[in-house]
């Protein structure tokens, strides 16, 4: 199967550069898969797992949150505000966050912007814990 | 001569713990400096995408109905206005580092106002009371305390005062950063964005920048002028690869501008950290290295003072001998 060039950044350095057959990541409206000769692309991502089909064949899974993703002239790139390949992630601290946010959405009187906090931090927990699994 | 011998003593003194002041926060720099510079190395790839990747969609953009792709609509004023994102140190004693940087942003600022005033406006605020004319006309979001400092001074608006210390702001603070300009850029309270920062170029230099962020043609313009730069033609090609965005381009923006005005405020301040102490190390250097050359010039003359002093003395001795 033919290859396309893929980048993978995030504010904390870029974590792949090189060729890939598939990439399937959640965006704002549904999983997508792009394949080499994509036409020019751009789309928003949203939160959810993704996966690399690399030039070798091997598949390599990761949790994504926020972010872009475009094609340009055959190559893709991904800017994620987080991208977390699967055997990066911390399971304890993620199942611990997961607690602390779910106490915080059972506690009574929150503001608006507390509860906003804590929702994004548990579904980034579950997120992880889900591609963890 | 004894006094003299005294005062010259003091001085070396004092010169000798200033110096060691210097050195000490030339220590103290460098070490710093290690590890923002691994941060902005680190964080350089992406900065460079993201504006790139951003460029190229401006450039290919045909689709004008985001409220980020155009400058905004509404009255001239508004839509004439700058927000500058100024990112300094939190500390003095960098050199020009500071002060550079406020230099280039007050030209950038000026250029703009003489681009779009009418000319009896442009006059005054090259006249005298120039000071007084162009305040007002810009807003900025000062990050860092030397920068919050100047334009308190200056009497500038500021947008937030929240981000004081350019040391502690992470990623969260940019992107919390980027929602609030958002959200003021969509109410309309000015119809530009740009990003005023001190690039890390090397060790030994670091040069004042300023990168227009929002509207997105602001971003085509700059492209083109690049190209011009190269000598490549600057005729603005017909575009052909349409991008196609989905849902639509509308909601599309709406999820990545904030998203990208945060990574690239984020890739600001961690070049401008590294400048900071770059510059900070090289004028404490420098210091140093003036205080060094400073005690050697004052021990010479103390020697020089303390030999003549004892020249008097033998003479006065001989002298009494031979009159008894």
């Amino acid at each position: 199967m033919s290859s396309f060039p893929l980048r993978i950044g995030t504010p904390d350095g870029l974590l792949f550069e090189g060729e890939a057959e598939r990439i399937v990541c959640r965006t704002i409206t549904g999983d997508l898969a792009i394949l080499a000769g994509h036409c020019n692309y751009c789309t928003a991502i949203g939160m959810g797992e993704a996966h690399v089909v690399l030039g070798d064949g091997t598949t390599r899974y990761a949790a994504c949150i926020g972010g872009m993703l475009s094609v340009m002239n055959g190559t893709c790139r991904v800017l994620a505000t987080t991208w977390e390949w699967k055997e990066d992630i911390d399971k304890d601290r993620a199942e611990n966050a997961k607690k602390r946010a779910e106490e915080r959405l059972a506690r009574q009187g929150l503001t608006d912007q507390e509860y906003a906090n804590a929702t994004a931090k548990l579904h980034r927990a579950l997120v992880r814990l889900s591609v963890k699994q | 001569m004894a006094a003299n011998m005294k005062a010259v003593k003091l001085r070396i003194k004092s010169v000798q713990s200033t110096m060691q002041i210097t050195k000490a926060m030339e220590l103290v720099a460098s070490s710093k400096l290690r590890r923002a510079k691994d941060r902005s190395d680190q964080c350089r790839p992406y900065f460079r995408e993201l504006h790139q990747t951003l460029a190229d969609i401006a450039e290919g953009n045909t689709d004008f109905s985001s409220v980020y792709a155009k400058p905004a609509a509404g009255s001239r004023s508004q839509a004439d206005r700058y927000c500058y994102v100024v990112i300094a140190g939190d500390r003095g004693l960098a050199g020009g580092y500071n002060s550079n940087l406020f230099k280039k942003l007050e030209a950038a600022a000026s250029q703009n106002l003489a681009g779009e005033d009418s000319p009896a406006n442009t006059g005054t605020a090259a006249g005298t009371d120039g000071k007084a004319a162009n305040t007002g006309d810009y807003v900025v979001l000062p990050i860092g305390k030397k920068a919050v400092e100047y334009f308190q001074r200056r009497g500038v608006e500021i947008l937030t005062e929240d981000f004081a210390t350019v040391a502690d702001v992470s990623v969260a603070d940019c992107f919390e950063i980027a929602r609030l300009l958002c959200r003021e850029y969509r109410e309309g309270q000015f119809g530009h964005i740009e990003l005023c920062y001190t690039e890390f170029v090397s060790m030994l230099s670091q040069r004042p920048q300023i990168a227009p962020m929002l509207p997105l043609t602001d971003l085509e313009s700059d492209a083109d002028q690049a190209d011009a730069g190269d000598g490549a033609a600057s005729e603005k090609k017909p575009v052909r690869d349409l991008i196609l965005y989905e849902p639509d381009s509308t909601e599309v923006f709406d999820a990545i501008v904030p998203e990208y005005l945060g990574g690239l405020i984020y890739g600001g301040v961690c070049d401008a950290l590294a400048s900071e102490l770059a510059a900070r190390r090289n004028a404490m250097e420098a210091a140093t290295s003036n205080a060094e050359e400073m005690i050697g010039k004052l021990n010479l003359s103390y020697n020089r003072a303390r030999q003549s002093s004892i020249t008097t003395e033998i003479t006065e001795i001989v002298a009494g001998a031979e009159g008894v």
